[in-house]
């Protein structure tokens, strides 16, 4: 493809410290634009993590760019007690106010020592003279468009898996993107659900098995009525998919994955961030999480780790070994 | 210096194969058997060098210098075939061509030697067509077989063979040899044999890499850990982070070694497009490089949930005060108090757990949830 005339220039200029979510680095300031909320997700906790990764002792702040006040900026960059290293994380700059950026443009000229500064921008217009000043700092910025094109998202697989250093199929990676490419944070999960549950090359069969259109649907939905204690709703769904010729050893991952999820979040610290989780993911496993007591969540993983290898071919009913599990799961939920 | 100095606290097992070796006729199937890391197969790559060594006199063979016994050990001797082949299991096709291969006559050698390392990854057909072959040997041919234990074998294949049993060596012995053969500092290698149990492997990997000191020491101490269900569940994604990044420590460097050799011996040319011969030669090298990674994980896996559960073991050597010596001594203050705050049919049922986990990952179970399961029977 040609680039337009005339935007060669500008191109060059900006590519000049663009880099990829990917391979972003820390930095005194750096700048994450764009529309495509989980690419800037991913960003922000890779800096956050090099940087705790570096300085386990980091300080993270967030600072909202629409409701700022004079000064918040400064009283944050200025050095703790302690003299841990500062990240401030800085979002909503969409809709800035105008002392957000009087005072970050003021900041850009001498950035304090210590403090890394990142600002999420999620495009529009408002503070492009940030923006621009940012840019010609020389800051890394990191555009985050929306994935349009298959093949990007096929390179999104291929490197989530290279990453996690396990091997998918090309067609099995083409089926993934068909099944759940629509959403990028659906993409990611179910790479990472594949990831977290292959032990050699993910083949096309997996994918199919995991995320056929049939699949996918009913063994959400059969553990969104189980741990919510819906056990009617959740075995018409199981006897529904069974009849139908679902396999259930799918059925068997996605409600232990759930589990899983629930569990992690019920640590007074957990957040979505390190867990990996998309927002939406966890505030539904922190509601999910209410009705579940530490000890039945124990009792249920175990039977689950029981109904997976009876799935597997230790058992003679697999049938009967999941609609027992999902009868267990859904009786134990505190309604 | 002879062919069986490497093989520490087996003194009965070398007697015996010494004998085999001086005789005339020794038998021609031999089911070598004993724990994981006791040296089953560096026993019998030892008897087969002892086979074939070159010494007039029959007392003296295994010598350990002579041109047969060293090639034999360093498996490069035409005469002594070892097979590893780290597949899942054996395909029913190399069991052919081995068993084709065993019917030539040696080259140069008194013996043709066939080794399988993995006798108990066979499957039932691949082992049939064994079982013919060592019922009606070739003259000069013997067969020796390595399993964990002599139930790994069908009956009717153990029941043609002389048994050979290696016990676990006693750890200074293995401290010893890690001395000795590798060079290994003294004290480390007296700690890497008594966490490992004298697992030879495991032991000398422990003395020889930092990393893998600093992997087994954070699987010991996971149960200090575990303080809630988020606890667990979080630990038990770690475990399995830890034998991936085992699995693939392990075989990474091995794979591109082999890659390497494998594009010499077929003359491929540097650089350019590799002919369609080459390319499906190496497409089935990965496949078996594959396969083997499968293994290695679940191996890996394994070692971890025996790593824990010295843990365990040493916990309830504290409750019922039996006054041994605890395999992870270091944390003695550890496993103290952990001891005073639970009883031992609490630790008993937590081995149980373990044992069971082991258990299912030898299943098809997925490694998270299994590992899940027994995490959460530990709080
Ligand atoms: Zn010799």
């Amino acid at each position: 493809m040609n680039p337009p005339p005339g935007s060669r220039a500008s191109a060059a200029k900006k590519s000049a410290a663009t880099v990829s979510w990917r391979d972003v680095e820390p930095a005194p300031v750096v700048l994450v634009s764009g529309p495509e909320e989980y690419l800037a997700h991913r960003a922000k906790e890779r800096v956050r993590n090099l940087l705790r990764g570096k300085q386990p002792d980091l300080e993270v702040t967030q600072l909202d760019a629409s409701s700022y006040t004079t000064g918040g900026l400064t009283m944050l960059a200025s050095p703790s007690l302690f003299g841990e290293a500062k990240l401030i994380e800085a979002s909503s700059l969409a809709q800035m106010n105008d002392e957000f950026l009087a005072d970050t443009l003021a900041y850009l000229a001498s950035p304090a020592d210590e403090v890394w500064l990142v600002l999420h921008h999620g495009g529009g217009t408002r503070g492009k003279k940030l923006l621009d000043a940012v840019k010609a700092s020389g800051a890394p910025v990191v555009d985050c468009q929306p994935m349009k094109k298959d093949a990007d998202k096929l390179d999104f697989v291929r490197q989530e898996f290279k990453t996690a250093r396990r091997a998918i199929e090309p067609a099995a990676a083409q089926a993934l993107v068909s099944a759940v490419g629509s959403s990028l944070p659906d993409l990611a999960a179910a790479c990472s659900q594949l990831i977290s549950d292959a032990e050699s090359a993910v083949t096309e069969e997996t994918v199919e098995k995991y995320y056929g259109g049939r699949v996918e649907a009913t063994g959400f939905k059969v553990a969104d009525a189980a741990i919510s204690g819906r056990g009617a709703a959740a075995l018409a769904s199981l006897r529904h998919a069974l009849a139908t010729g679902v396999d259930p050893v799918p059925i068997v991952a996605v409600l232990a994955m759930k589990l899983r999820q629930i569990a992690k979040v019920k640590s007074a610290a957990a957040n979505a961030r390190d867990l990996g989780m998309a927002p939406w993911q966890f505030d539904q496993a922190r509601r999910d999480a209410r009705l579940w007591e530490s000890e039945a969540l124990a009792r249920c993983i175990q039977v689950l780790a029981e109904t997976d290898a009876q799935v597997k071919g230790e058992g003679r009913d697999p049938e009967y070994a999941v609609e027992r599990a999902v009868t267990m799961i859904a009786t134990s939920a505190r309604r | 210096m002879s062919v069986w100095s490497d093989l520490p606290g087996q003194s009965a097992v070398i007697e015996q194969l010494s004998r085999a070796a001086a005789a005339e006729r020794p038998a021609h199937a031999w089911l070598f058997t004993g724990p994981p890391g006791s040296g089953r197969s560096n026993a019998a790559k030892a008897f087969a060098a002892a086979l074939l060594c070159e010494q007039q006199d029959p007392a003296e063979r295994g010598c350990g210098t002579c041109h047969a016994c060293r090639t034999v050990l360093a498996g490069s001797n035409a005469d002594a075939t070892l097979v590893a082949t780290e597949n899942v299991t054996f395909s029913i096709q190399e069991m052919r061509e081995l068993v084709g291969k065993a019917q030539d006559k040696p080259s140069s050698g008194r013996w043709r030697v066939i080794i399988i390392e993995d006798a108990d990854r066979m499957t039932e057909r691949t082992t049939n067509v064994l079982l013919k072959a060592i019922e009606e040997p070739p003259p000069r041919t013997i067969w020796m077989l390595c399993t964990p234990s002599p139930a790994d074998v069908l009956v009717t294949i153990r029941s043609r063979c002389r048994p050979v049993s290696l016990r676990i060596p006693p750890a200074d012995d293995v401290a010893a040899l890690l001395v000795r053969r590798d060079g290994a500092d003294p004290e480390l290698a007296g700690f890497a044999a008594r966490v490992s149990q004298s697992h030879i492997g495991v032991a000398r990997r422990l003395a020889a890499d930092a990393d893998a000191r600093h992997r087994r020491d954070t699987i010991v101490r996971l149960p200090l850990r575990l303080r809630g269900v988020a606890d667990a569940v979080t630990a038990a994604g770690e475990l399995v982070d830890i034998s991936n990044a085992d699995a693939a420590a392990a075989s990474e460097q091995r794979n591109e070694s082999e890659r390497e050799a494998l594009l010499i011996a077929l003359g491929a040319p540097e650089k350019g497009a590799m002919p369609p011969a080459i390319r499906s030669q190496l497409k089935r090298l990965e496949e078996d490089q594959k396969r083997r990674a499968k293994r290695s994980l679940s191996d890996s896996l394994d070692r971890v949930l025996i790593d824990l559960s010295t843990f365990f073991r040493d916990v309830l050597t504290v409750q019922l005060g039996t006054g041994t010596e605890l395999v992870n001594e270091y944390l003695r203050q550890d496993l103290t108090s952990y001891a005073e705050r639970s009883t031992p049919e609490q630790t008993l049922g937590r081995m149980d757990a373990i044992a069971q986990a082991r258990q299912r990952l030898g299943t098809n179970v997925a490694p998270v949830l299994a590992m899940e399961a027994m995490a959460v029977s530990l709080l």
